[in-house]
C-alpha cells in the first residue's frame, strides 16, 4: 500500500499535465504513442467489423446478406483500413514510438514536433477515409487495379486515394524520425552491436517506409490524375498500360508486407529473450537478417504478377529472388527456436503470443514458398490460398506480435499489470480462432475458390462455415484484451519498474517513465540481453 | 454429405497431375518443417521450463549452425524453384498446331469463338485430347480466365492479347471462373467448360447454325474494309504482303526486328504507325475505335491463316489435323 501511495505521487509522463490541450499539443513520444494507440484501435475495430460482415455473407453460397456492390466495398475497405490505418502504423507508431527512445537511452525522438505532425497527418487521412466510408465507400479492392479504378468504378476512388496518400506521409515521417534517432540519439556506450534487436528491426522497417512509401504516393496520385483529369497513364484506351500500375503498386506494397512483419519480429526477439532469460541465439544473424529482408524485399514485387501477363523470363527472375528473401525469415525462426534451448522458460501471456507467432509465421512463411513457385502460383493465384497465406503473415504474424508486445510493455506504458489469467485465455482464443478461420481457406484455395467472390458454388460451403465460425472466436479473443486493458488502468495491480526481470534500458526507468524518460542520462556498459546479470522475478509478478 | 464436401479439385487436363505432384511435395515438406519446429518448441518448453534455482545457460550462437540452416533451405528452395519453373514454362508455351479459341471478356461475361465459327457465351466445349490455345482480350477491365480442374489461369487484359493453352483429358463439366476482381458481378462471371469425347464433340459442332469459320468472316472483313487494296498477295502493294508473315521476324523501319505474333498484328491494325515495316510508308489509316474486339479477332485469325501451318495457323483445318 505504501508503494502504491508513493507511486501515485511520483510525477510521470501520464500525470505531469492534464487536459485535452496537454495531449493534443504534446511532443512527448510516449503520449504520441498513446494517441496512435487510440486511433489505430478505432480503425482495427472498424476493419474487424467489415471482416465479420464478409464472413457472415460467406456463410451461405448465395449472395444474400448484403448486395454485391456492398460486399465489394466491404472487402475493399476491410483491406484498406486494416493495412493502411492499422497494420502499417500498429507496432512502429505505438510500440516503436514509445520504446525507440527508451531503448536507446534518449529523451525523445530526434524530431518531436514532426512526430506529432505525423500523428496529425494520420488523423487527417483517417478522417477523410471515414468520410469516404460514410458517404458511399470505395469498391476497387485494396489494390486499386487499373483500369477498373480509373475508368470503371463509380465509387469514391479519389477520396480513398487521397486519404491513403496522406497516411503514407505520416508513415514516411515516422520512418525518418526513427532513422535519425537511431543514428544520432543513442546514449553513451549504446553501440550498434549493443542495440536491442527491436531497434535493428525498426531501423530496417524505417528504411522501407522512407524508400517505398513515396512510390505508393506517386502511384496513387497518377490514379487520381487519370480518373479526375483524363490523363492516359494506365488505361489502354487512353494509351496507358495497366501492368505499369501493377508494377508501381507492388513495388511499394510488397515491401509494405515487411513494414508490417519486421516490427512484429522486433517484438518477438524481445519477448523470447525475456521469457527464456537468454541472449537471443545468433544476435548478429538476427540483426542482419532484418536488413537483408528490407533490401531483398524491394526486389520481389512482380511475384504478384505471374499470371498478369508479364514475360516468361521476368517471372523466372522474380520467382528466384522471392526464394532468396525467404532465407533471412527462416534464419529468424530457427534462431528464436534455438534461443529456447537450455533457457528458463515461463509461460506468461506475452510468451504465449510469442509461441503463437512462431507457429503462425512459420506456416505463413512456408505457404509463401508455394506462391513463389511459378507452377503452383498459376493455380492458386487470386484464390483463397493467397488470402489464407497473407492472413497467416499479417494477422498470425503481425497482429500476434502487436498483442504480445502490448502485453509485454503494458506495465511500462500504463504503470499497471493486466490480469494474467484473462490474458492467457485471450491468447488461446486468438490462436484457436485464427487457425479455425484461416486454415480452411488454404483448402478452399487449392480447390479453386477465387477471392473477392460474393457468391460461390455450393461445394465450397462447409469450409466457409468453418471459417466463419472461427472468426467469431477470433473476435472474442480481440475484444477481451481491449476490455481488460481498460479495466487494468484503474483496477490493475501497480506495476514495478521491471516486473518481468527484463534486460533493456526501458526497464531501468520507472513505470510509467518520467516525461524525459530517465532521471539521468544512462551510460551503457553492458551487451544487449545480459540476462545472466539480471535477477529473475522472485515470483510471477502477476495476479492469479 | 461428402458429395458436397470435396477437399481436392477435379483433375481433367494434361499437366494438372504435375502441378498436384509438386503441391503434394510442398505440403509434405511444409508439414515436416512445421512438425520439426513445433516439436522442438514443445520439447524445449517442457524441458527448460522455469524452475527455482535453475539458471538459463547463456549461449552466444553458432556461425556454423547459422550457415547450415541458411544453405540447406536455400538448396531446397532452388529445387522447388526449378521444378515450378519447368511446369510454368510448359504452361506458357502452347504447342504448335493447337486449335485456337478466341476469348473476349467483358463485365460480366465470357464470349468465346471457335475457329470453326461457333460462338459460345460462358461455356466452352472442347474434345478430349486436343490441344486448345486460348487467345484472349478484354473489352473493359482486367479479368482472369481460370479453370481450376485444368490448373490454368491467365489474366485477360484490355488492349492486348494474352494466351493460355490446355489439353483436356477427362470428359465432364468443370468450373470456369473469373479470378481477377472486375466489379459488381465479379462472382457472377462464371461459366463451364464441357469436355466431350471426340465423337460427341463433332456432333455438337455440327449442331447449331454458324455464319462460317472465323477465318472466313475475317476474310470477308478484310475485303469490306479495303485492306486488299494495299496488302496484296503479290509484293506490288503499298503495304507489305501478309502471306507467310505470322511467327516470322519482321524488319522495322527504325532498325528493330519484331516477331509477328498476335499482339503485333493486333497493334498493326489498331495503330499502324506504332511499328512501320522497313521500306513502307506510314499511310495506313488507324482502326482504333472503328472495329470491335470480335471483328479484330476474325481479322487476326484470317491473317494468321495466310501463313502455312504449323506456325500456329491451325485455321479451319484444325479438325483434320487432330484426330
Amino acid at each position: 500500500m505504501a508503494t502504491a501511495a508513493v507511486t501515485a505521487e511520483r510525477e510521470h509522463y501520464l500525470n505531469k499535465e492534464y487536459g485535452i490541450r496537454s495531449w493534443l499539443l504534446t511532443t512527448d513520444h510516449k503520449r504520441i504513442a498513446l494517441l496512435y494507440l487510440i486511433s489505430i484501435t478505432f480503425f482495427f475495430f472498424v476493419g474487424g467489423f467489415f471482416a465479420l460482415l464478409i464472413r457472415l455473407e460467406l456463410l451461405t453460397p448465395a449472395g444474400d446478406l448484403v448486395q454485391a456492390d456492398t460486399y465489394n466495398k466491404l472487402f475493399t475497405m476491410h483491406g484498406q483500413v486494416m493495412i493502411f490505418f492499422f497494420l502499417i502504423p500498429s507496432i512502429p507508431a505505438v510500440l516503436g514510438n514509445f520504446l525507440v527512445p527508451l531503448m536507446i537511452g534518449a529523451k525523445d525522438l530526434a524530431f518531436p514536433r514532426i512526430n506529432l505532425l505525423s500523428w496529425y497527418l494520420y488523423v487527417i487521412a483517417g478522417a477523410i477515409y471515414v468520410h469516404c466510408i460514410l458517404t458511399g465507400g470505395v469498391d476497387t479492392g485494396w489494390t486499386f487495379y487499373t483500369p477498373f479504378s480509373t475508368a470503371f468504378s463509380n465509387t469514391k476512388v479519389i477520396e480513398a486515394g487521397i486519404a491513403i496518400f496522406i497516411a503514407g506521409f505520416s508513415s514516411i515521417l515516422t520512418g525518418l524520425n526513427f532513422v535519425v534517432t537511431i543514428h544520432r540519439m543513442r546514449a553513451p556506450g549504446m553501440t550498434w552491436s549493443r542495440l536491442p534487436l527491436f531497434i535493428w528491426a525498426h531501423y530496417a522497417t524505417s528504411i522501407i517506409q522512407l524508400l517505398g512509401t513515396p512510390v505508393l504516393a506517386i502511384t496513387l496520385l497518377l490514379v487520381v490524375f487519370e480518373r479526375a483529369f483524363n490523363l492516359g497513364i494506365f488505361d489502354p484506351t487512353r494509351g496507358g498500360d495497366p501492368l505499369l500500375f501493377q508494377h508501381l503498386f507492388w513495388f511499394y506494397s510488397h515491401p509494405a508486407v515487411y513494414i508490417m512483419i519486421l516490427p512484429a519480429m522486433a517484438v518477438e526477439s524481445e519477448i523470447v529473450a525475456c521469457f527464456t532469460r537468454k541472449r537471443i541465439f545468433g544476435y548478429n544473424f538476427v540483426a542482419m537478417s532484418s536488413i537483408a529482408i528490407a533490401v531483398f524485399g524491394f526486389l520481389v514485387w512482380a511475384h504478384h504478377m505471374f499470371v498478369a501477363g508479364i514475360s516468361l523470363y521476368s517471372a523466372l527472375i522474380f520467382s528466384i529472388l522471392s526464394y532468396l528473401v525467404a532465407v533471412p525469415s527462416a534464419i529468424k525462426v530457427f534462431n528464436w527456436t534455438a534461443t529456447m534451448y537450455r533457457g528458463s522458460i515461463s509461460f506468461t501471456t506475452p510468451m504465449l503470443y510469442a509461441f503463437g507467432f512462431i507457429g503462425l509465421f512459420t506456416m505463413g512463411g512456408l505457404t509463401g514458398l508455394f506462391l513463389a513457385c511459378l507452377g503452383i502460383d498459376v493455380h492458386v493465384h487470386d484464390t483463397y490460398f493467397v488470402i489464407a497465406h497473407f492472413h497467416y503473415i499479417m494477422v498470425g504474424g503481425a497482429v500476434m506480435g502487436y498483442l504480445g508486445g502490448m502485453h509485454f510493455w503494458w506495465p511500462k506504458i500504463s504503470g499497471r499489470m493486466y490480469p494474467e489469467g484473462w490474458g492467457r485465455l485471450a491468447a488461446l482464443l486468438v490462436f484457436v480462432g485464427f487457425n479455425l478461420t484461416f486454415f480452411p481457406q488454404f483448402i478452399l484455395g487449392y480447390m479453386g475458390m477465387p477471392r473477392r467472390y460474393w457468391q460461390y458454388p455450393p461445394e465450397f460451403q462447409v469450409l466457409n462455415v468453418l471459417s466463419t465460425a472461427g472468426s467469431t472466436i477470433l473476435a472474442v479473443g480481440y475484444v477481451l484484451p481491449m476490455i481488460y486493458f481498460l479495466w487494468s488502468m484503474r483496477y490493475g495491480k501497480i506495476a514495478e519498474d521491471n516486473p518481468w526481470g527484463a534486460a533493456g534500458l526501458e526497464w531501468k526507468t520507472s513505470s510509467p517513465p518520467p516525461t524525459f524518460n530517465f532521471e539521468e542520462e544512462p551510460e551503457v556498459t553492458w551487451e544487449a540481453y545480459n540476462y545472466e546479470e539480471i535477477p529473475a522475478p522472485a515470483e510471477e509478478p502477476v495476479e492469479r | 454429405m461428402f458429395d458436397n464436401f470435396p477437399l481436392w479439385p477435379a483433375r481433367a487436363a494434361a499437366g494438372a497431375g504435375n502441378v498436384d505432384a509438386l503441391y503434394i511435395f510442398l505440403v509434405a515438406l511444409s508439414g515436416f518443417m512445421c512438425l520439426a519446429i513445433f516439436t522442438m518448441m514443445l520439447v524445449f518448453a517442457t524441458q527448460y521450463r522455469r524452475r527455482r534455482g535453475v539458471e538459463a545457460e547463456q549461449i552466444e550462437g553458432s556461425p556454423a549452425l547459422e550457415i547450415t540452416w541458411s544453405i540447406i533451405p536455400l538448396g531446397i528452395f532452388m529445387v522447388i524453384f526449378l521444378w515450378g519453373a519447368v511446369i510454368y514454362f510448359h504452361e506458357r508455351t502452347p504447342p504448335r498446331g493447337a486449335a485456337e479459341v478466341y476469348v473476349v471478356a467483358k463485365q460480366w461475361m465470357w464470349k468465346l469463338q471457335h475457329q470453326e465459327g461457333q460462338r459460345e457465351i460462358n461455356e466452352l466445349h472442347v474434345p478430349v485430347g486436343r490441344d486448345v490455345k486460348l487467345i484472349m482480350t478484354s473489352q473493359d477491365v482486367i479479368h482472369s480466365f481460370y479453370i481450376p480442374a485444368f490448373r490454368i489461369k491467365q489474366d485477360v487484359l484490355p488492349g492486348r492479347y494474352t494466351t493460355a493453352w490446355f489439353r483436356a483429358t477427362k470428359p465432364g463439366t468443370y468450373h470456369l471462373f473469373c479470378s481477377q476482381y472486375c466489379g459488381t458481378m465479379h462472382s457472377g462471371m462464371i461459366g463451364q467448360v464441357v469436355v466431350m469425347e471426340p465423337a460427341q464433340y463433332q456432333a455438337w459442332l455440327s449442331g447449331g447454325g454458324t455464319t462460317g469459320s472465323l477465318t472466313a468472316s475475317g476474310e470477308s472483313l478484310f475485303q469490306q474494309l479495303g485492306c486488299t487494296t494495299c496488302h496484296r498477295a503479290d509484293t506490288q502493294g503499298r503495304g507489305p504482303s501478309l502471306a507467310g508473315i505470322f511467327g516470322k521476324p519482321v524488319q522495322l523501319e527504325d532498325g528493330r526486328t519484331v516477331v509477328a505474333d498476335e499482339n503485333y498484328i493486333r497493334e498493326s491494325i489498331l495503330s499502324p504507325s506504332a511499328k512501320i515495316v522497313s521500306g513502307f510508308k506510314p499511310i495506313m489509316p488507324v482502326f482504333q475505335g472503328l472495329i470491335g474486339e470480335e471483328q479484330l479477332n476474325a481479322l487476326v485469325a484470317y491473317i494468321k491463316s495466310l501463313s502455312p501451318a504449323p506456325s500456329g495457323a491451325a485455321g479451319a483445318n484444325a479438325k483434320s489435323q487432330n484426330p
